[in-house]
């Protein structure tokens, strides 16, 4: 490994006990969440609590599901908003929500982790599937009304098409793996894959409920 | 592969369930198809969707103190070293001195990739390499075959600090790639030399054992046609 570089000194860190944990007041709960994205463009702490307090818990989930190991997901969660940080100013919100990018972000992150640690995806999958609710009780109705929505959408699609994208999505494989274990050739994982989330986003878009009127909820709670 | 085949990799690439070698490949095609980069947005927010299926344990309540005292050492650190930027590091660490030198005469690498917005690019680029000296675990290792250093940062982003690069054949551009194992080959930066310091944010991670590797093409493409000039190995 190289040598260390002495870059302490020309970076000013605050020390870690000099870190004041800080009181993040609501004051941005009703903006929307692309606005709470260019404040954090401008280096506002509030407005990255915020948008944590949004979607840390749903990102922790994810990256959970795909990971499953607590510590790992919250690598994977910590990554992606310290990238959510340095690189709001690149985020274009026309080409995405911001939940989006997002979550997105932290999906990113957890496949990345996941093919690092190939063990893990190497244990049986189906022996790993998630056990029902565990810790569910306090979990918000905004939660598990879009949860309902999801995993309904998913009950629609083929059976084929639903476990393309599952071990996708949530197994972290990519195309060529699924291909593989599922002994099918690589068109038809992709042609699985392509037309179950053409199915699932027609099924969303139409559900789709008014997310301004959730948002205000959700925030008054 | 063939455009249709490519177009096809959409779903897979919003379920980020393709490999390094295929992503590549399809984020060089997103550049030019804008029927790819709307389907991609549309399919981007379905996938997303996808995370509302599972269960949202909670996690540790200390995660949102750990992201938000990193978040202010962050800012701490990229708003306070461009103003303090005649402090010279005590220790005369090489790298650290080049990328001094480099930082504070605004030396960047311009930006030759596809961007669709450059400037943000560079802008984003010089945020990335000011974190990435801000990191005091940032490790340096030396470049063979010029003069120069690959510095790393503990969250594995990196840049190459190179002196008195010369500048690439005529119409000739460099292109630097990180690689896992020496084989695949990905995409990292393209760039020209600059007189004095030549400072290259790299676009991937640099994986622990890793290396970096700079070929001269004759325009950007997405796999190196040449074997490298030279090359810095983090093993």
């Amino acid at each position: 490994m190289g040598e260390r570089l002495p870059m302490t000194v020309l970076a000013f860190p605050v020390p870690a006990h000099r870190v004041v944990k800080m009181r993040i007041r609501k004051e941005h709960a009703h903006l929307s969440d692309e606005a709470l994205v260019a404040l954090v463009a401008r280096s506002d702490e509030a407005a990255l609590a915020e948008l944590y307090d949004r979607y840390g818990r749903i990102a922790f989930g994810l990256a959970l599901r795909v990971l499953r190991d607590r510590t790992l997901a919250e690598d994977a969660v910590q990554d992606a908003l310290l990238t959510v940080w340095r690189s709001a100013t690149r985020f274009v919100p026309e080409r995405a929500s911001a939940r989006t990018w997002i979550l997105t972000l932290v999906h990113r992150r957890a496949v990345d982790l996941v093919r690092r640690e190939q063990h893990r995806r190497t244990e049986s999958y189906e022996a790993i599937e998630l056990s029902a609710a565990p810790d569910s009780t306090d979990e918000t109705a905004l939660l598990s009304l879009e949860r309902a929505r999801v995993q309904e959408a998913l009950k629609k699609l083929s059976d084929q098409q639903r476990e393309a994208i599952e071990l996708a999505y949530y197994g972290g494989f990519t195309q060529s793996e699924l291909a593989e274990r599922l002994g099918e050739p690589l068109g038809t994982i992709k042609s699985r894959m392509f037309n179950g989330l053409a199915r699932l986003r027609d099924m969303l878009q139409e559900a789709v409920p008014e997310e301004e009127e959730w948002d205000r909820t959700r925030s008054t709670t | 592969m063939g455009q249709d085949a490519i177009h096809d990799l959409t779903a897979a690439y919003a379920l980020n369930a393709l490999d390094a070698h295929e992503e590549a490949e399809y984020e060089a095609h997103l550049g030019r198809c804008a029927g790819c980069r709307g389907e991609l947005a549309s399919f981007q927010t379905t996938a997303a969707s996808l995370a509302y299926a599972v269960d949202a344990p909670a996690p540790s309540p200390a995660l949102r103190d750990r992201i938000l005292a990193q978040a202010k050492v962050e800012r701490s650190n990229l708003i306070e070293f461009p103003r303090r930027r005649w402090l010279v590091p005590v220790a005369s660490g090489a790298a650290a001195a080049a990328a001094v030198v480099a930082v504070s005469l605004g030396l960047w690498a311009a930006s030759l990739s596809s961007s669709l917005d450059d400037e943000r690019e560079a802008r984003y680029g010089q945020e990335r390499v000011l974190a990435l000296m801000a990191d005091p675990a940032a490790e340096a290792f030396p470049v063979n075959g010029a003069q120069g250093t690959l510095v790393v940062a503990s969250g594995r982003e990196g840049a190459l600090i190179l002196q008195n690069l010369k500048a690439a054949p005529e119409g000739k551009i460099y292109e630097a790639w990180v690689s896992r194992d020496g084989k695949e080959m990905l995409r990292a930066a393209t760039f020209v030399a600059r007189g004095g310091a030549t400072v290259v944010p790299l676009s991937r991670p640099v994986p622990a054992g890793g290396l970096v590797a700079v070929t001269v093409e004759d325009e950007p493409v997405d796999e190196p046609t040449g074997k490298p000039i030279f090359t810095a190995d983090t093993a």
